[in-house]
């Protein structure tokens, strides 16, 4: 045998290792939901047979599938654009040399490692009517009662800002970095050149993050299907569907119902949709950003 | 899932992994036992307590409880055991999950297990509403174990000062509503500083409509599970009741009322009256700074509340030696005695009435007198809402009720669209 061939052996034999464990968790769920999404659900004695699209047919004709996407449609628009933003902000705002760095580092930074369910119970609280912490200073100016997670005009908005305040912290830790590997030479040649400081982000630090950027939205959109936890403790979908995102209501389907056909039917739209959003990012953005 | 749900899983995998079937004769019988609470606290004392007294006086049995976390997440994982071929051997389990259980074919009845008349007398001693979401068919699913019921509780002190007698509980609707109105308070910009009255409407407000839909005379749905009742005019009567005591009456907070909140509400005097379970009877009683008061819910054509909590269940999958030992432990730890205990320090409803007459039962009583309201109740009491697919049945209803309070649906076509799937998921099981 001859040395290309054997290294090309050990380099599969190398892999095999990650691989197994790639195609038994990943690969193979994702294949079996496939198949699955096209039989039905078996139950006690009645086994799964084969349906063809009906499983598709039945998510099409269900309202609370489609407000499951829409909801998570809006959870997304506001969840992406201001976490980022707000991230990028507070990168930007810890970066310099204040007073207390350090200690603002750790605050912002600190929504990310408590566990979303704790946190969750923390807004409840925030968000109760009456005597909530929103509440008390609503009313300290004067404003009336609002029943924040009760009522269909404001639930989602206000799951929506926990995951915001959940994610900017994280993001902010990738600016962070992305910042501090920006070469002090060119702040000095923008000070010396009379740029202010707005045309030195907008000239050179922001175009120097957009391979940051573009890490983090791919993320942000990913976390905008995956973060439903804080449903559980503070809505549980309602009221009325209202802040039903499509993950939980998968969940719902599966493993309330145990309608494990059409949850897996729910699944491959799910997979569908990121494959979707994360193929248009890698191919038409990454085309545009400037990489060192 | 975290981790410790994860080991949970695994040790009742181990468990039942480490009993070869069938050598049973000689070897102790080991029974896992799916427990719903998180792992810890008081709760799993008392159960780790019961195990071991049990195994003192059978030794030829080992038992094996397994803490699993809230009711959804235990039936999630004995169904997803069974589903893997080792489930628990038994389990307690919502006794509404019932009809589910069944048609996933994971449980087996309890009548082949009734053999002498001791054994008969023992299952006619539990109170026949508690066994209305037990048995099926002619034949018995689930056995009570820790049962719950809704009951009213008032703040006294807000009842003197709103100049109504402290001591006298709302008896009708139309009493609760007049209370409410006098005991719902504003200040000067017309905010709303403490309500009359709060059901509340998260989550599972199905359950605390039950109350309402069947002091209005109407049942939700048929023994048989396979038909609902939606949208029976005495249905919408009741759920009007309920939008009309926030929209119309304004003694009510507007929109969801969060389940979990409501006895912070009233500890905080938010409310001077709330529906609740009387599995909070604990708390209230160690939270409240002030005198209150425990009541049947007020009655409307007649009283009316549904029960709720869960059954023992037997596993379909373990072999028979071991559904004779669990059977024998369920026996064991629903005597009058054991019963009672468990209600006193739980606040669960003892299942059967010899429980309240004994002398540790009787001794709490004259002590705490609103320990027995919801016994009081029982003979008004109905089946919880439970059906085929229930889950989903109830979701229907659940999604109808919160869309009426938020006041996107009238009562009637929420009621209706409710109806109407109900419906939809049930044509098959007839």
């Amino acid at each position: 045998m001859n040395t290309r061939a054997t290294a090309t052996v050990h380099g599969w034999l190398l892999l095999l290792p990650a691989m197994a464990c790639l195609a038994l968790f990943t690969h193979w769920p994702a294949v079996a939901s496939l198949i699955e999404s096209f039989y039905s659900t078996p139950r006690g004695r009645r086994p799964a047979r084969f349906v063809g699209a009906d499983n598709y047919q039945q998510m099409l004709a269900d309202p609370i599938f489609w407000k499951a996407m829409s909801n998570n449609l809006w959870f997304a628009l506001g969840t992406i654009p201001t976490s980022i933003a707000l991230a990028m902000l507070m990168a930007l705002w810890v970066n310099d040399r204040i007073v207390g760095r350090t200690w603002v580092r750790m605050s912002f930074f600190t929504p990310t490692i408590l566990p979303m369910i704790a946190v969750a119970n923390i807004w409840l609280f925030f968000f109760t009517p009456q005597y909530g912490l929103l509440e008390q200073i609503i009313q300290a100016f004067g404003g009336s009662n609002t029943n924040w997670l009760g009522s269909q005009d404001t639930a989602l908005y206000a799951v929506t800002i926990v995951a915001i305040w959940k994610e900017a912290g994280f993001f902010m830790i990738f600016y962070l970095a992305a910042l501090q590997a920006i070469p002090p030479s060119l702040g000095e040649a923008a000070a010396i050149e009379g740029a202010s400081r707005w045309t030195y982000f907008r000239r050179v630090q922001f175009p120097l993050l957009m391979p940051t950027t573009l890490f983090v939205l791919i993320n942000a959109v990913i976390n905008a299907f995956r973060m439903v936890d804080h449903i559980f403790v503070m809505t549980r979908g309602g009221p009325d569907n209202a802040t039903t995102l499509l993950l939980f209501y998968i969940y719902q389907v599966g493993f309330s119902f145990w309608d494990t056909a059409y949850a897996a039917t729910l699944t491959c739209v799910l997979l569908l949709l990121l494959a979707l959003v994360a193929f248009a990012q890698y191919g038409w953005l990454e085309r545009r950003i400037h990489y060192r | 899932m975290d981790r410790r749900e994860l080991l949970g899983g695994a040790a009742a995998l181990a468990g039942s992994l480490a009993l070869p079937r069938g050598a049973l004769a000689q070897s102790a019988t080991e029974i896992s036992f799916f427990y719903p609470v998180a792992v810890g606290g008081p709760i799993t004392k008392l159960i780790d307590a019961f195990a071991a007294d049990f195994e003192k006086e059978n030794p030829s049995i080992k038992l094996k409880p397994i803490y699993a976390g809230t009711y959804q997440e235990t039936i999630v994982k004995a169904l997803t055991a069974h589903k893997s071929g080792t489930p628990p051997v038994t389990s307690v389990l919502l006794s509404t999950d019932m009809f589910t259980l069944i048609d996933e074919d994971a449980i087996v009845p309890f009548d082949p297990f009734i053999k002498t008349e001791d054994d008969k007398k023992w299952l006619a001693s539990f109170f026949p509403a508690f066994m209305e979401n037990s048995q099926t068919g002619g034949k018995t699913w689930g056995i009570p174990f820790q049962r719950s019921t809704v009951v009213l509780y008032w703040n006294k002190e807000l009842f003197k000062e709103a100049g109504l007698d402290p001591e006298k509980p709302p008896a009708t609707w139309a009493e609760q509503l007049e209370f409410a109105q006098k005991l719902t308070k504003k200040d000067a910009s017309g905010n709303v500083t403490q309500w009359g009255i709060q059901i509340p409407s998260s989550g599972f407000p199905y359950w605390l409509f039950q109350g309402l839909s069947t002091q209005a005379g109407a049942i939700l749905a048929n023994a048989a599970g396979d038909k609902t009742n939606y949208a029976d005019p005495a249905v919408v009567e009741a759920l009007q009741y309920w939008v009309d005591l926030a929209q119309k009456h304004k003694v009510h907070p507007p929109g969801i009322v969060e389940w979990g909140t409501t006895p912070r509400d009233f500890f905080e005097k938010k409310v001077a009256m709330m529906w609740t379970t009387t599995g909070n009877l604990t708390n209230v009683r160690s939270n409240a700074k002030f005198p209150f008061g425990v009541a049947m819910l007020p009655g409307g054509k007649r009283r009316g509340s549904p029960t709720g909590g869960g059954n023992f269940y037997l596993s379909k999958k373990a072999t028979p030696a071991q559904q004779e030992a669990a059977f024998k432990f369920i026996r064991w730890i629903t005597t009058p005695e054991r019963a009672a205990q468990w209600g006193i320090d739980t606040g669960y409803v003892a299942v059967s009435p010899a429980a309240y007459e004994t002398a540790a039962m009787k001794a709490y009583a004259s002590e705490f007198p609103p320990a027995l309201v919801a016994r009081d109740q029982l003979p008004h009491a109905v089946a919880e809402l439970s059906t085929h697919e229930n889950q989903r049945v109830t979701k229907a209803l659940n999604d109808g009720l919160q869309a009426a309070l938020t006041g996107t649906k009238t009562p009637q076509k929420a009621l209706e669209d409710a109806q109407a799937e109900a419906e939809r998921i049930l044509k098959p099981y007839r």
